[in-house]
């Protein structure tokens, strides 16, 4: 006699360890294989752009903080462009450098937490993450040092940054910087060798170049599928057209190469941060820009390659003193749209190693 | 972009195949008769020397005498970028064809315009709203929208 058999559903989220948040994702499952997945957007949902056509433009950086509130660095210097670019305003070469610093310390701490929290969804449970927050700590440390702030720093300003570095900061940075690939490559070590790790990252989650792309995944996303793409190579802002750095690529897509194009950008982050200390000028760090600023009317882009992909703010100006339209290109959000496809089909287990290995915020998903 | 790529190129080559679809073009910016918008669409993706496979982002904003749609395609083989804006008069029922089945990027992001300007994009596999709950009366990011 046949086993009679049915589909049930179970709910994950949205207050779950593994979802990063307040995300929820339905599942249908066949025994522990998945047959389709809902995710549920907007717990988390604010408002953010509707608020800051209510703001003035000095006013909406604060904003920006609040979206990936893990990388608030890069959320305000994308914003920053965008509207340096739409008012053309030009920034002091120091600016562009220290902006390239905070930056690359913001990728790094953000791909840490993004490799932590991979590994505590793969049940390696808290103690790699701990490890990495104990890195962490130290890049806000340095950003508690230049703007005393550690989590929303509203440091990038139109024209400049808020405040120049104190004299004890190059020393830290440079203390933390040249200790910072000795700890990746133990703990990489550690983790790379591990037999379980491998088997449950290799050929799990596999997203082939050709859906990457079409899907419009970015970030570590889109290389761990093997395209060279980084808006920092493709369109360079500030001042990245001056230092040599690599794009570390995946080969196959799947959640291992997406581990390891991390840990490759951080080495890289590295140079960036050391070639940048050595050619940092000295000089002015902000150029007068009104408080009231009025750009011109028109409509603009900028872009930025943050952490988790390319961050982009669309603004659009009638010549007030508060944005038109603001719109955010949410890296976040877009790299999920293949979440359903690469879920289908593979067991319960692996989805939560797949959804760790795109790297959300929520924040920045809601908006 | 690296590449500078003329909308007065692609007019250009859209004017062969698909004559009186563009309406105004200047930099890199072309605006598209509604009605065209999926012809344009798959034209650009396909058409050699242009190859737009990447779907970069989509957005809104209204103008009050009209919605307009904004997306920006680029060709991450040539490293160009294209912004095609299309012009929707009609405030009651605003529909546009859906690209999600020439790029599934657009999927997520054709979900959050319909959801907070009450575009319908029609053909679109799981159209509902993203962030807001389903019976919310509205649509926020429009400008006579009242709390």
């Amino acid at each position: 006699m046949a086993l009679k058999t049915e589909t049930f559903m179970v709910n994950a989220g949205p207050q779950h360890p593994s979802t990063h948040g307040v995300f929820r994702m339905r599942f249908t499952l066949d025994g522990e294989v998945i047959q389709d997945v809902e995710p549920v957007f907007g717990y988390l949902h604010r408002g953010i752009e509707k608020m800051t056509e209510g703001l003035t433009y000095t006013q909406d950086i604060v904003f920006t903080d609040r979206l990936d509130y893990l990388a608030s660095m890069t959320n305000n210097q994308a914003y920053v462009i965008a509207v340096e670019k739409l008012a053309g305003i030009q920034v002091p070469e120091r600016a562009e450098y220290l902006r390239v610093i905070m930056a690359e310390l913001m990728r790094i701490s953000s791909h840490l937490m993004a490799v932590g929290f991979l590994l505590n969804d793969l049940g390696a449970f808290l103690t790699p993450l701990l490890y990495m927050y104990r890195e962490r700590e130290k890049i806000l440390d340095l950003f508690d040092m230049v703007c005393g702030q550690r989590l929303t720093y509203n440091y990038m300003r139109i024209g400049g940054v808020s405040q120049d570095i104190p004299e004890e900061f190059l020393p830290a940075l440079k203390k933390y910087i040249y200790s910072l690939p000795g700890f990746i490559a133990e703990y990489d070590q550690l983790l790379a060798t591990n037999e379980i790790l491998l088997v449950r990252t290799k050929n799990v989650g596999i997203l082939t170049k050709e859906s990457a792309i079409n899907y419009s995944t970015a970030g570590p996303v889109l290389r761990g599928s093997g395209v060279k793409w980084d808006i920092r190579k493709a369109d360079p802002y500030s001042v990245y057209d001056r230092f040599q750095f690599e794009i570390p690529t995946g080969v196959k897509g799947d959640v291992y190469d997406r581990y390891r194009v991390r840990i490759e950008e951080m080495i890289q982050s590295i140079n960036i941060i050391k070639q940048a200390i050595a050619q940092l000028p000295q000089g002015e760090i902000q150029t007068k820009v009104t408080r009231m600023l009025r750009p011109p009317k028109g409509e603009t882009y900028g872009h930025i390659e943050g952490p988790k992909g390319e961050l982009g703010f669309y603004l659009v100006s009638d010549g007030s003193t508060n944005p038109y339209r603001l719109h955010i290109r949410p890296p976040s959000l877009i790299n999920l749209t293949p979440l359903r496809e690469m879920l289908i089909g593979v067991k319960i287990a692996d989805a939560m190693a797949i959804f760790g290995s795109i790297d959300i915020c929520v924040g920045e998903i809601d908006r | 972009m690296t590449v500078d790529l003329s909308a007065a190129d692609v007019v250009t080559k859209l004017e062969v195949v698909l004559p009186a679809s563009v309406i105004e073009s200047s930099g890199n910016m072309i605006v598209v008769n509604d009605k065209f918008l999926f012809l344009v669409a798959s034209f650009l993706k396909t058409a050699p020397g242009l190859d737009f496979n990447y779907l970069n982002y989509i957005t809104a904003v209204d103008y009050q005498i009209y919605i307009e749609v904004i997306y920006n395609f680029v060709s991450l083989e040539h490293n160009h970028g294209l912004i095609v804006k299309t012009r929707l008069t009609d405030r009651d029922k605003p529909e546009l064809p859906s690209l999600v089945s020439l790029w599934k990027g657009a999927d997520l992001q054709e979900r959050e315009i319909y959801d907070l300007y009450g575009i319908s994009f029609t053909g679109h596999p799981n159209l509902k709203r993203i962030f807001l709950w389903e019976g919310f009366q509205g649509y926020p990011l429009r400008k006579d929208y009242k709390q």
